[in-house]
């Protein structure tokens, strides 16, 4: 349990003092194997002994988050393998300084430290301070590259977020309020394994006004419209590992944080209110999203929308109660995603520009221009991938309890998939020519992920449905 | 009505002008004085609070109050100004009349939404509830009528200021330990945030955020 935290915490002060040798991207990736080590034995532990506290009851393990901890362990030690050669072109192409080097190493530590850090609390209150933490860790790297879009999209995120992540603190000091009438003041008010044995006893009043600040604000990060808008820019401005991050981990965190507190007030209420506004607001975003990315033109906001369209439908997921599909769909994203954005960081690379129409030929570099087909493929839900299986099952169970939305999620999947699919297709069979890279691609974290997908798709190892079942009963 | 809950609410709305004086300055170094001032009161009612009710822990919220927000970030703030130069009036997006107009509109929201709440706050404080809303909702509205970069950044610390007061008067404060993490989290956001003005600078050569390129909203 400490080596999951402390790993990354120290791989972040060891990077910050030598993250611009030259042996810096295997530090990196080495730490990051470390804690992927460390959670798997953690999971382990979990799965052999059943949930636990640890630590005077600060930290909780459930088979809810530690499905989630594993997850986020990998992508980010895949990422980070990507990464190696990434940054090495990135600081010949865009000359970055070791400062800016270190920044990016130790920052991305710290990064995955604020993560496990939110996944692994017992307490909401530190929860908050780590989703908070995580957004100005990845700040600076948004505006790694100092251009003025770069800035801009940095900014955006910052303030978007920074406004977002208070109303989430109001609606924690809220459930402390209502908790405290119960559980007494003091530390244990803000425990999680308390508040759910309590849940019944809360003021419901209290925790919907809650929920809706917590959903605004938690909401806010998973990208719900519209409060997305900071979401395409951040991805677009900052380097690829960093949207990969974002997108395979930050989002799922934000997510899970949203469902955390979903538990607490639907026990408290007795009513649907929670998983009314979840259906909403995923409905509304998984909408706009599929419409806005008909219009894109820069290739990584593409796929920023694509992930904001797919937050909507995970939320939406969770609140119709199919736990078992959103689950699955966080995780087949999560690695879908993240193989999306390793090719097209090379694909970027290659072509020198992040413009689709300037974009072609990509075929010509196998593991790139294939990732990026497989992987488009995947993320549009074609069988056998995992998504495949994942919307299915969403789309099954929408069908038995809200019959209505199910046209409104076909018409939103068939739009994203013309979008994306055109886009992608042109710019993999396209006629054109790139240059060569002085780093030869990572192709093994791209083929790895797919062929994960892909066997989440077709069968689902027994002790990984197990696992899913527990935590989507949880959930409840 | 005990003397100390009455010195509490002398002090509540003395934060919600506060506020409003916030949303109607325009001198930057003035605003950030504003700021100061917000703190203490802050500190001195969390002060208050924890001396009529016997609650130890909020001595150390206050000094932590009074140290982060008196002092440090204030501090920081002079400093980075007096560096990057910006004394000027502020211009707002709005004119300032509507801007207080739209404030008093948001204080009325603020009380009733704030209304089923403090009936059931059994705190001494529970009348502070809906000024504390107020507190939070007029600093948002600060940060969305202006375009300089830190007086953006001196909105969003007054809103978390209204959220230290809105959880001091609901329920005599969070937690240590999740006051220690917010407390890390601002500083660390402010020590971040002034690397990022002087990047700003030095691409925009100006600190007016409206001479950024208007994002693509595609």
């Amino acid at each position: 349990m400490l080596a999951v935290l402390g790993l990354p915490l120290a791989g972040g002060a060891l990077l910050a003092l030598w993250g611009h040798e030259k042996w810096a991207p295997e530090l990196n990736s080495m730490v990051s194997f470390c804690t992927f080590i460390a959670t798997t034995l953690l999971a382990w532990k979990v799965l052999v002994s059943g949930p636990m506290v640890v630590l005077s009851e600060q930290f909780f393990i459930d088979s809810f988050n530690v499905f989630l901890v594993v997850l986020t362990a990998f992508v980010a030690f895949t990422t980070t393998l990507f990464s190696r050669p990434y940054m090495r072109n990135e600081a010949l192409l865009s000359a970055l300084s070791n400062y800016q080097l270190r920044l990016y190493h130790s920052m991305y530590q710290i990064f995955c430290f604020t993560m496990l850090l939110a996944l692994t609390t017992n307490n909401l209150g530190i929860l908050w301070v780590a989703m908070e933490g995580a957004t100005l860790a990845t700040v600076l790297l948004v505006s790694l590259y100092r251009t003025r879009a770069s800035l801009e999209a940095a900014w955006k995120y910052f303030i978007l977020c920074g406004v977002g992540i208070a109303q989430a603190l109001f609606g924690t000091i809220l459930i402390y309020f209502a908790s405290e009438k119960v559980l007494g003041a003091g530390g244990t008010a803000l425990l999680w394994t308390h508040l759910d044995a309590a849940k019944g006893a809360l003021e419901p009043t209290v925790l919907s006004i809650a929920f809706v600040f917590l959903l605004v604000g938690y909401g806010t990060k998973v990208g719900l419209v519209p409060l997305h808008s900071w979401l395409p820019d951040a991805h677009a401005e900052g380097p690829t590992p960093v949207s990969a991050v974002l997108s395979g981990l930050l989002l799922n965190v934000a997510l899970y944080a949203v469902v955390r507190c979903k538990i607490l007030v639907e026990g408290a209420l007795h009513n649907r209110f929670a998983d009314d506004l979840m259906i909403g607001f995923g409905l509304i975003t998984v909408l706009t999203a599929a419409f806005l990315l008909w219009r894109q033109k820069d290739i990584k906001r593409l796929f920023g929308y694509s992930s904001i369209e797919h937050m909507g439908l995970m939320t939406f997921a969770f609140g119709i109660g199919a736990n078992f599909a959103g689950l699955l769909h966080m995780t087949v994203h999560s690695l879908t995603k993240s193989a999306i954005f390793f090719s097209v960081g090379h694909a970027v690379q290659h072509s020198g520009t992040q413009t689709m129409e300037a974009i072609r030929g990509l075929v010509r570099l196998p593991a790139i221009g294939w990732g990026l087909m497989l992987g488009a493929l995947a993320i549009l839900g074609m069988p056998p991938f995992g998504v495949f299986a994942s919307e299915f099952l969403i789309l099954t169970h929408a069908m038995q309890s809200h019959p209505w939305s199910t046209p409104v999620l076909l018409v939103a999947l068939g739009v994203a998939f013309a979008s994306i699919f055109g886009k992608v297709q042109s710019m993999v069979w396209g006629e054109g020519a790139g240059k060569e890279l002085p780093h030869a691609q990572a192709s093994l974290p791209i083929l790895l992920h797919l062929a994960m997908a892909l066997l989440l798709g077709l069968y689902i190892p027994p002790y990984l449905a197990r696992w899913y079942s527990e935590a989507a009963r949880l959930i409840g | 009505m005990s003397l100390s809950s009455q010195f509490i609410n002398l002090l509540a709305s003395i934060m919600l002008l506060l506020a409003f004086a916030m949303l109607s300055q325009r001198r930057i170094r003035s605003l950030i004085r504003l700021f100061m001032v917000q703190g203490m009161t802050l500190a001195v009612s969390t002060a208050v609070i924890a001396s009529t009710t016997n609650q130890n822990h909020l001595y150390y919220s206050a000094l932590l109050t009074f140290s982060l927000k008196v002092v440090i970030l204030p501090w920081i703030l002079f400093r980075m100004i007096r560096q990057l130069n910006v004394e000027w009036d502020v211009e707002t997006l709005i004119n300032i009349p509507s801007t207080m107009l739209v404030g008093i509109f948001i204080v009325i929201v603020a009380f009733n939404l704030a209304l089923p709440i403090s009936h059931l706050a059994g705190t001494i404080t529970r009348s502070t509830i809906g000024i504390a809303m107020a507190c939070v909702l007029l600093s948002l509205l600060m940060m969305i009528t202006r375009s300089k970069a830190i007086s953006q950044v001196v909105g969003f610390l007054s809103m978390e200021n209204g959220l230290f007061f809105a959880a001091t008067s609901t329920t005599y404060g969070m937690p240590m330990v999740v006051e220690l993490g917010v407390a890390l989290d601002v500083l660390v956001g402010v020590l971040i945030l002034g690397v990022f003005f002087f990047q700003i600078r030095e691409k925009f050569e100006s600190l007016d955020l409206r001479h950024l390129e208007k994002a693509e909203e595609e």
